[in-house]
C-alpha cells in the first residue's frame, strides 16, 4: 500500500498515527474528568483537567513538526499523504475538543446550589454521546474504517437534538427561578461546549473518511463528480 | 527464547497480549485481536492503547503495571502489564477487572431502583387483601370482584418485573464472555415476528437470505422481541410494526423495528435504556412495562459488541436499530 516503502518512512506515519491517537485518548480522559469534575463538584479534578490541556498542545505541536518534516523530507504520495495531511488536520480538532473540556472544567468553581438543581442531571447524558463519538471516531482513525466514521457523522444529530432541548429546558428553568440564572447560564455553556465537541468529533469522522477512501465525505453520494483527489 | 518460540507460545493463551518493538506492534494474540481489532499488528503501539496511562506505562524504560479504563467498552476497566524482554522487546497483557468493579456498582443502582419499583404493587397487593378480609368490603361481590382484579394485574406486574430483573442479571453475569454461535439473524427475526402474527402482522424485510451473526440466540431473540412488543405497545393502534435487516457490505449488520406511532421527544432518547427509565410513566405503567425492556436490550446487544440506538420524531414514529458484527466465516 505504501508507495515510498522505506522503514523510516513507515516508521515516521506510525509515529504520527501514534501521536493522534494519544492525543485522542488525552482528549476522551479530558472530556471524562471535566464532567465528573461538574457533577461532584470537584474542584481539584477540574484543576488537573485544566493544567493536563498543556500536554496535549505539545502534542500537536509535535504532530506539526513530524508532519512537516515528512512533508519536506520524504515527499509523500497518495494514501501516505493523505495520511500525513489528515493528521495534521485532526490534531488541530482534538486541540479543540481538549479546549472544550478545559472550558467546562473552568466553570466547576461558579456553579453553585447543585445539588437541587434538576437540568445538571441532563449535562451527563449529552456528555455521554458527545463523549461515545469522540471514542468511536478514534476508533475509526486506527482502524481507518469508513463506515464507523460515517455512522458517527450521523450521531451528530442527536447531540444538537439534546442541546436544543437543554436550551429550553434552561431558558425556562432561568424564567421561573431567576435566582439561578448565573448557574443555569454557565451550565448553558457547558451544554454549548458539549455540541461544539460533537460537531469536531464530527469533524475528525469526515478526515478520516478522507483518510480512508481518498473521497471528500461531502461528495461521498456523487461519485460522477469529483475523481479521488489524491 | 527464540522470537517464533515467543509468538507461539502467546498465541496458545487467552489473555490479550501484544509484543512491541520500538513502538510498533509486532504480534497480538487472537484475544488481543478480538479486543483491540484485527487492524493493530504493525501500527504503532498507541493507536492499539491510547488511554494516557497505558501511554505512560509504554513510555517507561522499565515496564511496569497500570490500571486503564474504557479499552473494550465504555466504562470497563482493565489491569495493564507491560514486561521489557531481552533485545528491548515489551510484551503487554492485559487482564479485564470490570467483573470485579461493576459487581458492586450494579448492586447499589440495583437496591436504590428495584425496592422501590417492588414496593408499590406490593403496597397494592397487601392493601386491597386487608380490605377484602374485612367482612363488609368482601361481602359485596362487585368490589370483590373489582379489587380481585387489581390484585391480580399488580400480582402479574410484579411477576414480570421479577422476570425482567432475573433476565437481566443473567446477561450481566455474561456480559464479559463475547458470545459465539452463528446465529442467522434473518431467520430468527421472521421467527420472532411469526410469535406475534395472530395479534397484529409484523413485516420483515431484508436485503439478503440469510446474514449470520456470532451470538447467543435466545438473548437475540428476546432482543427483537422486546423491540417488537414496545412498538405494537407504544405506536399508533392498528398502526404497522415492521422489521428491516440490512447486511451491508461494510461487516455490519442493520436490524431496524419502526413504528408509526406518536414519536418520543427527543430529551427522552438518549436515557431510554436506563433502567426503570419511562419517557411516559402512567402508561408505560398501565400497558404492563416494566421499565427494563430497553435496558434487557441494550445488555444484550452490547455483550453482542454490538450497537443500539433510538431515533424518533415526534408525530411519525419510531426506529430502534440494533448494529451487529457480521461473522467473517
Amino acid at each position: 500500500m505504501a508507495t515510498s516503502p522505506t522503514p523510516h518512512f513507515q516508521a515516521e506515519i506510525g509515529q504520527l498515527r501514534g501521536l493522534i491517537a494519544e492525543m485522542g485518548g488525552l482528549a476522551e480522559v479530558a472530556i471524562t474528568d471535566a464532567i465528573d469534575a461538574l457533577v461532584r463538584h470537584d474542584e481539584d479534578l477540574a484543576q488537573t483537567v485544566v493544567a493536563g490541556d498543556a500536554k496535549l498542545d505539545a502534542l500537536e505541536a509535535e504532530v506539526d513538526r513530524l508532519a512537516v518534516r515528512i512533508i519536506a523530507l520524504r515527499a509523500p504520495m497518495a494514501d501516505d499523504l493523505r495520511d500525513v495531511i489528515a493528521a495534521l488536520k485532526i490534531s488541530g480538532v482534538i486541540e479543540r475538543i481538549g479546549d472544550y473540556a478545559k472550558n467546562i472544567a473552568k466553570r466547576v468553581g461558579q456553579i453553585d446550589d447543585r445539588r437541587k438543581f434538576e437540568p445538571l442531571t441532563l449535562i451527563p447524558v449529552m456528555a455521554g454521546i458527545a463523549q461515545s463519538m469522540v471514542r468511536d471516531v478514534l476508533n475509526a482513525y486506527g482502524a481507518r474504517d469508513a463506515a464507523l466514521a460515517v455512522e458517527v457523522i450521523n450521531r451528530d444529530e442527536k447531540v444538537d437534538n439534546f442541546y436544543d432541548s437543554i436550551f429550553r429546558n434552561l431558558v425556562a428553568h432561568m424564567m421561573e427561578n431567576p435566582s439561578t440564572i448565573s448557574t443555569a447560564a454557565q451550565l448553558l455553556f457547558v451544554a454549548r461546549n458539549l455540541e461544539r465537541i460533537g460537531d469536531h468529533a464530527t469533524n475528525v469522522a469526515e478526515m478520516v473518511y478522507f483518510a480512508a477512501t481518498g473521497l471528500y465525505y461531502s461528495e461521498r453520494d456523487n461519485p460522477g463528480g469529483l475523481e479521488k483527489v489524491i | 527464547m527464540a522470537e517464533a518460540d515467543q509468538t507461539r507460545l502467546l498465541a496458545l493463551i487467552d489473555m490479550p497480549a501484544l509484543l512491541v518493538e520500538a513502538e510498533k506492534v509486532t504480534f497480538a494474540n487472537r484475544a488481543a485481536l478480538a479486543l483491540l481489532g484485527a487492524h493493530i499488528v504493525g501500527e504503532n503501539v498507541r493507536i492499539a492503547l491510547r488511554a494516557p496511562d497505558a501511554v505512560a506505562l509504554l513510555m517507561r524504560p522499565d515496564g511496569g503495571h497500570a490500571r486503564i479504563t474504557g479499552v473494550s467498552v465504555p466504562g470497563s476497566i482493565w489491569e495493564m502489564a507491560c514486561h521489557v524482554l531481552d533485545g528491548g522487546t515489551r510484551l503487554i497483557t492485559l487482564q479485564d477487572m470490570s467483573i470485579q468493579v461493576s459487581v458492586a456498582r450494579a448492586h447499589a443502582d440495583f437496591v436504590a431502583n428495584a425496592s422501590h419499583e417492588l414496593r408499590t404493587p406490593l403496597a397494592a397487593i397487601i392493601g386491597y387483601v386487608e380490605t377484602l378480609s374485612d367482612d363488609k368490603a368482601g361481602e359485596d361481590r362487585q368490589t370483590r370482584e373489582r379489587f380481585l382484579g387489581i390484585i391480580r394485574r399488580e400480582a402479574r406486574r410484579v411477576q414480570s418485573l421479577v422476570e425482567d430483573l432475573m433476565s437481566l442479571s443473567r446477561i450481566e453475569a455474561v456480559k464479559h464472555e463475547a458470545p459465539t454461535d452463528p446465529v442467522d439473524i434473518v431467520a430468527l427475526a421472521r421467527e420472532v415476528a411469526g410469535e406475534f402474527a395472530e395479534s397484529s402482522p409484523v413485516e420483515v424485510a431484508s436485503d439478503s437470505g440469510q446474514a449470520v451473526v456470532g451470538g447467543d440466540r435466545s438473548q437475540l431473540a428476546q432482543a427483537i422481541r422486546n423491540l417488537v412488543d414496545n412498538g405494537l405497545k407504544y405506536g399508533r393502534p392498528g398502526g404497522k410494526v415492521a422489521i428491516s435487516i440490512e447486511a451491508s457490505a461494510t461487516g455490519w449488520l442493520l436490524l431496524q423495528v419502526s413504528d408509526d406511532g406518536e414519536g418520543i421527544a427527543p430529551e427522552h432518547l438518549p436515557r431510554l435504556t436506563e433502567r426503570f427509565y419511562r419517557a411516559d410513566a402512567s402508561r408505560s405503567r398501565s400497558l404492563g412495562g416494566t421499565g427494563l425492556g430497553l435496558a434487557i436490550v441494550k445488555h444484550i446487544v452490547e455483550r453482542h459488541r454490538g450497537r443500539f440506538d433510538i431515533s424518533s420524531r415526534v408525530g411519525q414514529g419510531t426506529t430502534a436499530s440494533i448494529t451487529l458484527p457480521l461473522s467473517s466465516g
